[in-house]
């Protein structure tokens, strides 16, 4: 779909301004717009479409659905909180590690007193998990509904490791980060807040364009092509496990930054992060946005979300109804999502206009769902 | 030899709640290639199910309040099967061939029906029976209208009727809501909190064989497995619908070709794997508590089972819900670390670091990561899960 | 083609009629909190109240919020506070504890809240705290906690340890045995309170035997079952602090493996009237349970309060020590309120210390450490469901927040009436 549109430079020109153009509106244009306590959500959604341009990579394009990217969110977002736990005079320790009368620092924690060690963990650790666990699936040929419920498991396994081990990370309570500091500025202070903002959206801006690289030339049509039929590419001379295990490591990572940037916009990073429900939700968005577009990720989440808070405000009693009917909305009435729903319009108001979309050899074959079912499928 | 005889059993009775969950979610798999995250509401549908009829039993007095579990494990049955029927014509049939979305939307269900139970009540059920009527009624007047006038119904007329049947019906349900929350038609029938589910006397308490007790509700549910799991071999293996359900199982296209209607079989088997999971909510009430959340404790499990299990062999669903069983009770309760004490009476650096390890995990939170870790580790080794399908297939 | 013509239309009108209907249900339902909202809130004073209405935890707070609505209601029946009536905002934090500090900072931030009524876990209390503590503002929190906290900015009118948790040690090992079995839930409370029973324990003479934690909402207990008949196959005490779903699973099968209240005597922290009904009585007859309130009580205000309590939310509801907790907050802040002659956070926090209160389980009192003074009773459970006293203070015991049996915070306690003492200073 998207890989189809040609690359000459002018357009390539146009979609630069036209990024910069948003995210300069969102870093400085809409501070002005919005009272302070909606910008910081917003900040955290932000947050979060960068984790869901990692599940649009692996879902959208590779056709993994992973319902666990909550490992690797919450990863990164421990690793970070972990560096600001440990800005503390020399020889102290956090406070929560004298309620349970742990008088020495776990080893893992030690490298995090280093603020370039942190900067490259929050990525590399959530990648490194990503790439392993993927890997020794990939490499079974596990895939489809198997794979999803297996990454579920990890998901669950991990949740519970994090959430039993009290001496180690605190347990349920995770580790909450407002009121401590980095490089002497509280992290609940708004100056500290602003900047995580802000920085959100130029990492945001930076992930659409690794994923925009990725997904363009030839790789991107590789993890198309595996998407669409797996067993093809294989007897082509590719192998599609180390293509899996490295666009999921990615995922991974853009999940781990997600986390990290999230971790500090809101205060706290805890076990539930690798909640189920949380990364349902996560595919979810993708799904709304429209999965196999970058942007429509970003403005899945972004949409997802802003109705989720704003719902479970007005009716917290009945909310998950809502919920439960958007996932049964999008998947039945709007498979393409936001963004397919848009392209079509616009292509029909063009048509009105006499500017008919630009010719393909089989238009029909690209929008027709059954045809891509059936391409999916191809094999099973 | 009492160690080995309980841990045994205490292993079989977690595999036999496992194996009950797991069972019809087996089933469906295996057959339509779907998974159904709602598989844990139909367990606590069930649950809710043996509630109701408790109390009714309740009402009745004496003889009824020591054999109202048939009657609950009949009825959790029948609802769970006969809502599976309706999730399966109305949403998951749209989505063939789409399994990936089909997990979402079963998700979106599990959403709803968990708020369905917290805020139900007459009111509510009034609105959305009005809401039935209204929609599925004069749908089926317009399709007659249209039919006789040889015209074909506007696509925009369904939307149109759904927007304004669900207006009237909420609204409906609203002005009955608001006769408030003691009103006959404002009071929730269960709400948010956990209802109790008191077993009968005679599935309370354990049989004593020596040291080694054997409660009788982890017994009722073994024996009820084994009914379980010898109906549906029956019905898979020894009935017509059976046949047809293994064949659309091994080779959906060319049993289409055949004759046997896919529709039908994937309906049937849906409200099959349903009910399968209603049955084993009225048997968790047994052993645990029965609320709005009921499901999400048991659903993770029966997916590993299912996923060691293999596709398509209920053998492989057995054989993987007992060893799960036995392995995390084996972990979780220490014995393994305990026998591995007795049995190596050596000190060396090895068996410290194994002992240690095995303490670290022998807790109930902890023995779930290692027996994840062992799935993972087996599936290295077994890809295709226990009992894998023989062929000659792509994919493995 | 005409297929997804067809969808679109179908999304646009799903999606107006959604839109509708929200509408419509604004209209319906929400009577006063858009009214006063845009008058800027002169004629009522806005609460939050902050609980899980939905997730593993609403089984148990939805009953809080039940109490606290009553006694707003009552507040607002009598005049409401400074001649205003107070309006509760609720938001749902999940049982999430995340989501219990972004709805936190909203309803600081967006509904500008005076005060906020809220949570049940420890792990929600602790995510919010640091709001509170960066807002400067106001949390009041109804249930028995581990302690070890003695935050500025929150009220807490539920038990401290040497409330509820030391008193039910002392108990046991006074009538019931020396050897402990401690199960719980794997999080903070359960933990840290096994922390104090062990050093409580080594102190007076006891032994540990075992200890083993079960994640929340699990309910496969028969490793732990095994575990204790292992340690005690003649019977001993099992002090339990499991939370919310995992007690059915346990109290089910205790039953089941024929251990029973005459050999293996369970003492729970977390199993009130509410929670028996849930469980189902049958299993707990015999069983034992420490709190500062039972709906058994003999108290003038109690019978009041149950009374309007059933009146308000029907006679097979029952009353318990946290929505009683919750129930005396709602007053103890109004008290302050009016002492303070304003709602000003600051001005409301110094009144509130001394506020006396005539509460359901007898005379209450705000002590400067933001805990209140409570009486400690044990009852086990009868057959009707409820609970025989079996052992009382004689009045008011002093909350102690800094724990004196953890050798980390002997010697430590908690003064919010004195600025140079604050949360933690030593004695």
């Amino acid at each position: 779909m998207s890989s189809t549109k040609s690359q000459q430079p002018q357009s390539f020109a146009i979609e630069v301004a036209l990024v910069l153009a948003i995210a300069f509106f969102l870093a400085f244009i809409l501070p002005l717009l919005l009272s302070d306590f909606r910008l910081k959500l917003v900040g955290r959604f932000l947050a979060l479409a960068i984790a869901a341009l990692g599940i649009d990579l692996i879902w959208g394009y590779t056709g993994l659905l992973s319902l666990g990217q909550g490992i690797f969110f919450a990863l990164g977002g421990y690793g970070f909180a972990m560096h600001l736990k440990l800005q503390l005079p020399e020889g102290e320790l956090p406070e929560f590690f004298t309620l349970y009368g742990v008088k020495t620092l776990p080893w893992f924690w030690q490298p995090f007193h280093s603020f370039p060690f942190t900067l490259i963990s929050i990525w590399l650790i959530p990648m490194i998990v990503a790439g392993l666990l993927g890997y020794l699936v990939f490499r079974n040929r596990i895939r489809g509904v198997y794979f999803s419920i297996l990454t579920q498991a990890m998901l669950v396994v991990f949740f519970n490791f994090f959430n039993g081990q009290q001496k180690l990370i605190n347990g349920t309570n995770g580790l909450k980060t407002d009121t401590d500091t980095l490089f002497g500025v509280v992290m609940g202070s708004d100056t500290a807040q602003k900047f995580f903002y802000v920085l959100t959206v130029l990492v945001l801006v930076g992930a659409y364009g690794l994923c925009r690289w990725l997904t363009q030339g030839r790789f991107g049509r590789l993890l198309i092509a595996i998407r669409d039929d797996e067993s093809r590419v294989r007897f082509s001379g590719y192998n599609p496990t180390s293509f899996k295990t490295l666009v999921f490591a990615v995922s991974g990572a853009l999940a781990g930054i997600a986390g990290a940037l999230y971790t500090v916009q809101s205060g706290i990073v805890s076990p539930q992060y690798m909640e189920i429900a949380l990364s349902i939700e996560m595919v979810i968005w993708v799904a709304v946005g429209g999965r196999g577009t970058l942007v429509g990720a970003i403005l899945g989440a972004l949409v997802v979300n802003l109705a989720r808070s704003l719902l479970s405000e007005k009716f917290p009693e009945v909310w998950l109804f809502f919920q439960g009917a958007l996932f049964l909305l999008v998947v039945t009435v709007l498979p393409q999502g936001l963004i397919g729903w848009l392209r079509k319009a616009l292509d029909r108001v063009l048509r009105m206009w006499g500017y008919g979309p630009h010719a393909t050899t089989y238009p029909s074959l690209e929008e027709d769902l059954e045809q891509q079912h059936e391409q999916q499928n191809l094999g099973h | 030899m009492s160690l080995l005889i309980s841990s045994l059993f205490n292993g079989v009775g977690i595999g036999a709640v496992l194996l009950m969950s797991a069972l019809g979610l087996a089933i469906v798999f295996g057959l339509m290639g779907v998974i159904n995250l709602a598989h844990g509401e139909m367990m606590m549908l069930g649950a809710y199910t043996t509630y109701i009829v408790q109390n009714g039993a309740k009402a009745l007095g004496e003889p009824w309040t020591d054999i109202y579990i048939f009657p609950a494990l009949f009825l959790s049955f029948a609802i769970a099967a006969g809502i599976g029927l309706i999730l399966e014509r109305s949403i998951i049939q749209k989505l063939y061939g789409r399994p990936l979305e089909t997990l979402l939307a079963t998700w979106g269900v599990s959403l709803i029906l968990r708020q369905f139970v917290r805020s139900v009540s007459w009111g509510f059920v009034a609105g959305l029976v009005i809401f039935n009527l209204l929609f599925f009624g004069g749908r089926a007047i317009g399709l007659q209208r249209f039919r006789k006038a040889r015209s074909r119904l506007p696509s925009w007329s369904n939307t149109l009727l759904f927007a304004l049947s669900a207006a009237i019906g909420i609204t409906a349900g609203l002005l009955f809501l608001n006769q408030g929350e003691q009103s006959f038609w404002g009071k929730l029938w269960f709400s948010a909190r956990n209802v109790d589910v008191t077993p009968p006397a005679w599935l309370r308490g354990g049989l004593e064989v020596g040291d080694v007790t054997f409660p009788y509700a982890r017994l009722f549910i073994i024996a009820l497995m084994v009914v379980c799991v010898v109906g549906t071999y029956w019905f898979l293996q020894g009935s017509r619908w059976g046949l047809r359900i293994r064949a659309v199982t091994q080779n959906r296209d060319m049993s289409s070709c055949l004759g046997i209607p896919t529709a039908t079989v994937d309906a049937l088997t849906f409200a099959l794997g349903s009910g399968l999971a209603g049955v084993a909510g009225c048997a968790v009430t047994l052993l645990g508590s029965v609320g709005p959340n009921l499901g999400s404790n048991y659903i993770v499990d029966a997916f590993m089972v299912v996923v060691v299990g293999g596709v398509g062999k209920l053998v492989g669903t057995i054989f993987a819900a007992m060893v799960i069983g036995i392995i995390s009770y084996l972990i979780g309760s220490g014995t393994f670390a305990f026998l591995l004490s007795n049995m190596v009476s050596s000190k060396s650096l090895g068996i410290v670091w194994l002992m240690d390890v095995l303490n670290f995990f022998a807790t109930s939170s902890m023995a779930k990561v290692m027996v994840f870790a062992l799935i993972i580790g087996f599936l290295q080794l077994q890809p295709g899960g226990l009992f894998p399908q023989k062929g000659r297939a792509v994919d493995a | 083609m005409n297929l997804n013509q067809f969808n679109r239309r179908k999304f646009l009108l799903y999606g107006s009629a959604a839109f509708g209907t929200s509408l419509f249900l604004k209209a319906c339902g929400g009577s006063s909190p858009s009214d006063s909202g845009s008058s800027g809130g002169s004629d009522t004073i806005k609460v939050g109240i902050l609980h899980s209405l939905s997730g593993t935890m609403a089984i148990s707070e939805t009953t809080v919020v039940d109490a606290e609505e009553l006694a707003i209601e009552e507040i607002n029946a009598a005049g409401g506070v400074l001649g205003k009536k107070i309006e509760a905002i609720k938001e749902d934090g999940g049982s999430d504890w995340p989501t219990f500090a972004e709805k936190a900072k909203k309803l600081i931030d967006q509904d500008k809240v005076v005060t906020i009524f809220g949570c049940w876990t420890s792990a929600s209390r602790k995510a919010v705290k640091p709001v509170f503590e960066s807002k400067n503002h106001m949390l009041w929190y109804p249930v028995q906690y581990e302690g070890q906290e003695c935050s500025k900015n929150i009220f807490y009118t539920g038990a401290a340890p040497n409330q509820q948790i030391e008193p039910a040690v002392d108990w046991l090992l006074e009538n019931k045995g020396k050897d402990f079995f401690l199960v719980g839930s794997d999080y903070v409370f359960p933990r840290t309170a096994n922390t104090i029973i062990k050093e409580q324990l080594k102190k007076k003479g006891g032994e540990t035997v075992g200890e083993d934690y079960l994640p929340l909402g699990n309910s496969e207990v028969t490793p732990i079952i095994a575990k204790i008949k292992q340690a005690f196959p003649n019977g001993g005490v099992i002090f339990n602090s499991l939370n919310g779903d995992s007690n059915v699973a346990f109290f089910k099968q205790l039953q089941g493996a024929g251990m029973g209240p005459d050999k293996y005597p369970v003492m729970s922290v977390s199993i009130a009237e509410e929670e028996v009904r849930q469980i189902g009585k049958d299993f707990l007859i015999g069983h034992y349970a420490a709190w500062n309130y039972f709906q058994t009580v003999e108290t003038p205000a109690n019978k009041k309060w149950v009374a309007a309590f059933k009146a308000k939310y029907g006679q097979d509801r029952v009353t318990n020590d946290p929505m009683e907790a919750a129930y005396i907050m709602v007053y103890l802040w109004k008290q302050a309120v009016e002492a303070a002659g304003t709602t000003d956070v600051e001005a409301v926090r110094a009144a509130a210390i001394g506020q006396e209160f005539d509460a359901p389980e007898g005379p209450v009192k705000m002590q400067a450490n933001h805990h209140i003074s409570k009486t400690v009773r044990i009852g086990q459970v009868r057959e009707d469901g409820l609970f025989n006293i079996v052992n009382s203070t004689k009045g008011p015991v002093d909350p102690i927040p800094w724990n004196q049996y953890v050798p980390e915070t002997i010697g430590y306690a908690c003064d919010h009436s004195d600025p140079a003492k604050g949360e933690k200073y030593k004695t």
